[in-house]
């Protein structure tokens, strides 16, 4: 039984995403079919958006796929064939978005935001640091206050 | 000054719900075209109606007024709620050309027998090639070409009237003019 769950279990983890590229797809040549899955991962599927290219059963997902195959085929770099599929539809498609003036703030984003949380930390430790020290001593009527509420007197 | 700070959290919060207000009212679906002042991609594709010319991509380039490009398929849906708008259209006068988009000719044929047919020309892309060239992400979509054969527009999903009358309608008067 122990041995049943291990197996089930090391089979569920050794599994990886659900991949649709079907065997009629994929080149006869391995390096460049290892290129094409490398490239499909980076490409996302118009139809069902939050898949890849190589995960999504849509039809024009598997066009893409091999068009993308084509491309390697007849020489393309990877670069190319990305940049062929992104003519087409667009920065969209890059799950993996280029660094450029148009995506900067989706890259700094969150460096900006880690920031302005640093910077409002830092001020509310500074007031924090500073109120504690501006509190002032107690006059002597203060003191005299104090010791006849701690020592249990009413107070006048 | 420092008083105002506790407002600090709501000021916070009011802007991220204006960022997700913008966020939600965005459908993800429509994807700005990448085709937009930039001629038709070349395809030339065989007829849909039998003795007819098929589609090719410099006919888009008239010469004269804007005209649409409506890529379709019989097995659309969406495409059979825009049709009679396409009719309409046609009966007005505006030149549309159909693009039947990965679709068997004899199902298009059928399709527009039944529905009507409000094409100048159609063109059969069963492999789709020419619908992916253009960027069609599915059906029905509907380009705005100029006289130089350039798209300007691009319509995702059905026309409705209101997308008629308010965008496109103006745009292919300001095109006419051009």
């Amino acid at each position: 039984m122990r041995r049943l769950v291990c197996a089930l279990a090391a089979a569920v983890l050794a599994a990886g995403p659900a991949c649709a590229v079907l065997p009629s797809e994929q080149l006869h040549d391995p390096k460049l079919e290892a290129r094409a899955r490398h490239v499909g991962e980076e490409l996302r599927c118009v139809v069902c958006q939050n898949e890849t290219i190589d995960e999504s059963d849509a039809p024009l997902a598997h066009d893409l796929r091999v068009i993308l195959r084509q491309r390697l085929l007849a020489g393309d770099t990877d670069r190319q064939a990305i940049d062929y599929i992104v003519a087409r539809y667009g920065h969209f498609v890059l799950l993996k978005p280029p660094f450029e003036a148009q995506t900067l703030l989706l890259w700094l984003g969150p460096f900006l935001v880690l920031g302005v949380g640093a910077v409002g930390l830092g001020l509310m430790a500074r007031a924090a640091a500073r109120s504690s020290e501006e509190t002032a001593p107690l006059t002597a009527e203060e003191a005299v206050l104090l010791r006849r509420r701690l020592e249990g007197e009413d107070a006048p | 000054m420092r008083r105002l700070v506790f407002l600090a959290p709501v000021v916070v919060f009011a802007g991220v719900m204006v960022a997700f207000a913008l966020g939600l009212g965005h459908d993800p679906s429509v994807l700005p075209s990448t085709l937009i002042g930039k001629p038709v991609p070349a395809f030339s594709l065989p007829p849909v109606r039998p003795g007819d010319g098929g589609l090719a991509s410099p006919q888009l380039a008239s010469g004269g007024g804007p005209r649409l490009l409506n890529a379709f398929a019989s097995w659309c849906v969406a495409c059979r709620v825009e049709h009679p708008l396409l009719l309409g259209l046609k009966a007005q006068g505006v030149p549309i050309d159909g693009l039947d988009w990965k679709d068997k000719s004899a199902d298009a044929e059928k399709y527009l027998t039944q529905q009507g047919d409000p094409y100048q020309r159609v063109g059969n892309d069963e492999s789709g090639r020419a619908g992916i060239d253009l960027g069609v992400a599915g059906v029905p979509e509907t380009f705005v070409v100029d006289g130089h054969g350039r798209v300007r527009y691009k319509q995702v999903g059905p026309i409705t009237p209101d997308d008629w009358t308010r965008t496109i309608q103006p745009l292919m008067e300001r095109l006419r003019r051009e």
